[in-house]
């Protein structure tokens, strides 16, 4: 009888065993079937979808252009993805970061614009520096907001994008507009405040930047106190302020990381791919990044992964339009999927049940 | 079985019933039945599978093997409304309420098929007729904020009633109540039994099931170690059915410790000094109204009373989460504090032992240096603590929340404990704890009052304060309604005191 009983057992945890590893499995079962409604999307569209992700994927990876493409691509996004990782980490919802971007690459174009002929090795980085103060200075606003006045955190980040952005577009067609330009945008930044590439390539310094930042992102979250009392924050907000963690504190630090980090990234963008300040400097990076995070699982690597994969869809889908003449938007429809049903995929993943 | 059913129907048979969740069984194999007019406790420690197999009855969940009979009728149960068409009544421990409706609003909400609502008058003389009916002493037109936690109690039973419950299930019944409600509780029960109603009784209280029960069924690991008529068993057999081994009946050999070595040190300052203590609830009333209670190096004061009387708030302005409305709260030494409710005080489920181990001193040496962990430092803090206090757990690295929940409150016994401190507020210290982990918290307490700690012991088990306390106060409303000598403390007197009756209690003496 007992013995009956423990194989019982051994056969059910074997069981229950395999269930977890296929659950496990969810978030990628997840994007098949997304890439197959895409599928049916494309063939609605008029092409061959096995075409069509071929082109998709060889617009990403086929070769040294289009894997610099993807890489230039994934830059901001990662870097952003990297913020909202600390921020989500301490469930602070900043959906902010497009504003905070548009503000950093603001407060980085008036110091590249104001010392046109420092050297670049002072210049840049005190670029980077202006581009994280706006960054900070744009959440901590929301994140007083927040704690001072108690208004809802994801109203405030939000509703100071658009404040952020038309901002920018204010200074790109008023203050800073290029002496007798026409356009809405500033001069042109001197060569000193564009950031060098990497040896011969089309890659820059925040490129190598972006990648270090996953291993300051991680022994940030995982290997200071710092990082763990963040955590523990976002973990339970009670139980973080019974063990004495100054519960406000963490909240404005990691909003403000994930600000200043947005902020980076704006005008790394500004500097290298625009080298001047207008009013349209984004991809939707700021919200692209904080799909990012969710979809990387707030792991820093999972990060790198989601930023390349989400880099990837958006220059593939410039080559389906150059190729197939299939609309961008067609594209960023099948971004969308895959992204629904990772998430939806991790989410059964990490249930307790079926 | 064949042959017990030829005599008399079973209201409840369920037969090989089994259910699995992800990682554990949580029911293997239980055969479970309940005879009409018959009171049967299910008892078990805490994670024994009672509650998964009540929920099988209820319908919330679907067995994976095994069949459910009610009087000789296969029944499938695929949702909580199937059960109530099936008689199956369930008072939950904590009630299902609405507070500003009436008694007979509550009861028949959900039931009423009718457009219109019907005249409150002929709706009152109606429940009031089946109240009476069971001899349950309930006024229906009374709100149910207006009512003690024992006549709420008394409305769920009636709900259950009205709705043609044949079978009723109480999950841990007399947890919430005083001595004297629970009494009464006992007779209603009782008499409910003799009209012929099956009643489940969930408890881990062995004397109450000794005192109520007719037979009685123990859960262990998931599987059903026996069912016993209550008179062939004894209190001390049941323990030991229930946990798999011997158990020291703690309250014998505390009171080997209370005469033998323990003096309280009166002499000294005070280490806790609460004066005229105010404090203002969450719903912006006084939760304390001018509490008194001073606490000597070296003893336990034990704070009596039923659940929701200020204790949580008291709990809180202790630890420094509630502003004091007026007052002070004077403490001399550092401040150890087990919570009240450990997964919103105390721990993180989705940290690590580890990390739980160290969360209140991570920015300090050792745990940390030049702003870096000292991760392995603070592993090697974890595995001797774990050592030292019997946590059971696969790893450091494992995540609390998978421990069960003895373990939990031995993580935070641990971090508590191994911090330097004079004065230890336990609070709801064995809360959903099984026999052998309640045995741990009171030597850790017994031990920590006698290297000299000034302990506020904060319970609503009455037990628990009379075996722990050198001294025990009544909390009720906010205040401090009396105050006893654990060698003078009578139960009745603190049930009524308990229960607010201040002035009858003195008249009794």
């Amino acid at each position: 009888m007992r013995e009956e009983s423990v194989l019982n057992l051994g056969s059910a945890l074997t069981h229950a065993g395999v269930l977890k590893r296929l659950k496990s499995l969810a978030p990628l079962l997840g994007g098949l079937l997304a890439l197959l409604l895409g599928a049916v999307l494309l063939q609605l569209s008029g092409a061959n979808p096995l075409q069509a992700y071929g082109v998709m994927l060889a617009g990403a990876f086929g070769g040294g252009r289009q894997l610099t493409e993807t890489l230039l691509r994934a830059t901001p996004l990662l870097i952003i993805g990297l913020g909202m990782t600390i921020a989500f980490r301490c469930r602070v919802w900043n959906i902010g970061a497009e504003g905070q971007y548009y503000i950093g690459a603001l407060c980085g174009s008036v110091v590249a614009l104001a010392l046109p002929d420092l050297g670049p090795g002072l210049l840049i980085p005190l670029m980077f520096m202006a581009g994280i103060l706006g960054g900070v200075i744009w959440s901590g606003i929301a994140g007083l907001l927040h704690l001072q006045r108690g208004v809802n955190l994801i109203i405030c980040t939000l509703m100071l994008n658009y404040i952020g952005i038309l901002l920018v577009q204010y200074a790109a067609r008023v203050p800073l507009q290029q002496p007798d330009g026409f356009l809405p945008e500033s001069a042109q930044f001197s060569a000193n405040a564009q950031i060098p590439t990497l040896l011969g390539t089309r890659l820059h310094w925040g490129v190598l930047l972006a990648f270090g930042l996953v291993g300051v992102v991680y022994i940030l979250l995982w290997q200071t106190p710092l990082g763990l009392q963040l955590r523990a924050v976002g973990s339970r907000l009670s139980v973080a302020r019974c063990a004495g963690i100054n519960t406000s504190r963490s909240i404005l630090i990691a909003l403000m990381i994930s600000g200043g980090l947005a902020g980076l990234a704006g005008i790394i963008e500004v500097s290298y791919t625009y080298t001047r300040l207008k009013g349209d400097i984004s991809d939707n990076f700021g919200f692209g990044g904080i799909l990012v995070a969710l979809l990387g699982q707030r792991q820093p690597v999972g990060v790198v992964v989601a930023a390349l994969l989400f880099s990837a869809l958006m220059v593939g889908a410039q080559s389906l339009n150059v190729v197939l003449q299939i609309p961008a938007s067609v594209a960023q429809v099948i971004q969308a999927i895959v992204v629904l049903f990772v998430l939806a995929g991790q989410a059964i993943a990490q249930r307790e049940s079926l | 079985m064949i042959s017990a059913r030829s005599t008399s129907p079973l209201a409840v048979e369920m037969r090989g019933i089994t259910k699995r969740f992800p990682g554990v069984i949580a029911n293997r194999a239980i055969d479970f039945e309940v005879k009409p007019g018959e009171i049967h406790a299910l008892l078990g420690e805490n994670g024994a599978g009672k509650t998964t197999l009540m929920n099988l009855l209820c319908g919330l969940y679907e067995p994976d093997a095994g069949e459910i009979w009610l009087k000789e009728q296969r029944v499938w149960l695929r949702s909580p409304r199937d059960a109530i068409a099936a008689g199956i009544g369930m008072v939950h421990q904590h009630f299902k309420l609405v507070e500003p409706f009436t008694v007979a609003e509550n009861i028949v909400l959900g039931s009423n098929r009718t457009l219109l609502r019907e005249a409150p008058k002929r709706l009152n003389l109606r429940l009031q007729r089946l109240a009476d009916q069971y001899g349950l002493n309930i006024d229906p037109s009374a709100q149910i904020w207006q009512l003690s936690v024992g006549e709420q109690q008394r409305v769920e039973i009636l709900k259950a009633l009205y709705r043609q419950a044949n079978i009723l299930i109480l999950d841990e019944p007399t947890a919430v109540l005083t001595p004297q409600e629970a009494q009464e509780l006992m007779a209603t029960l009782r008499m409910l039994a003799s009209q012929g109603t099956a009643i489940v009784f969930i408890s881990h209280k062995l004397n109450e099931v000794m005192a109520i029960c007719d037979r009685v069924t123990v859960l262990r690991d998931g599987q059903a170690v026996g069912t016993i008529a209550i008179q062939d068993c004894t209190e001390r057999s049941l323990a030991k059915m229930m946990v798999g081994r011997e158990v020291s009946l703690f309250r014998n050999r505390e009171d080997e410790a209370q005469t033998t070595n323990h003096k309280p040190q009166s002499a000294s300052p005070p280490a806790l000094a609460i004066k005229n203590l105010w404090v203002i609830s969450d719903r912006k009333l006084p939760a304390l109204r001018g509490l008194n209670l001073v606490i000597q190096p070296g003893e336990i004061v034990g704070l009596a009373g039923v659940d929701g009387n200020g204790q949580r708030e008291l709990e809180e302005a202790i630890v420094g989460l509630r502003a004091i409305d007026r007052g002070e709260i004077l403490l001399t030494g550092k401040l150890a504090h087990i919570p009240s409710d450990r997964y919103s005080m105390g721990i993180l489920t989705e940290f690590s032992v580890a990390e739980n181990l160290v969360l209140k001193d991570v920015q300090h040496p050792p745990f940390q240096w030049k702003g870096l962990l000292r991760i392995n430092y603070i592993l090697k803090h974890a595995t001797d603590l774990v050592q030292q206090y019997l946590i059971r757990t696969p790893s450091v690295k494992t995540q609390v929340g998978k421990l069960s929940g003895g373990n939990a409150q031995k993580v935070v016994f641990a971090r508590e404990l191994n911090r330097d401190h004079q004065v230890l507020l336990a609070a709801q210290p064995t809360r959903g704890l099984d026999i052998g982990a309640t045995e741990f918290v009171y030597a850790q307490l017994l031990a920590r009052r006698d290297a000299g700690a000034a302990i506020l012991l904060i319970s609503t088990e009455l037990d628990e304060i009379l075996s722990l306390s050198d001294r025990i106060a009544v909390l009720y409303e906010g205040e401090i309604v009396g105050e006893v000598d654990r060698a003078s403390a009578d139960i009745h007197h603190l049930g009524l005191l308990m229960a607010g009756k201040r002035e009858r209690a003195r008249d009794e003496e």
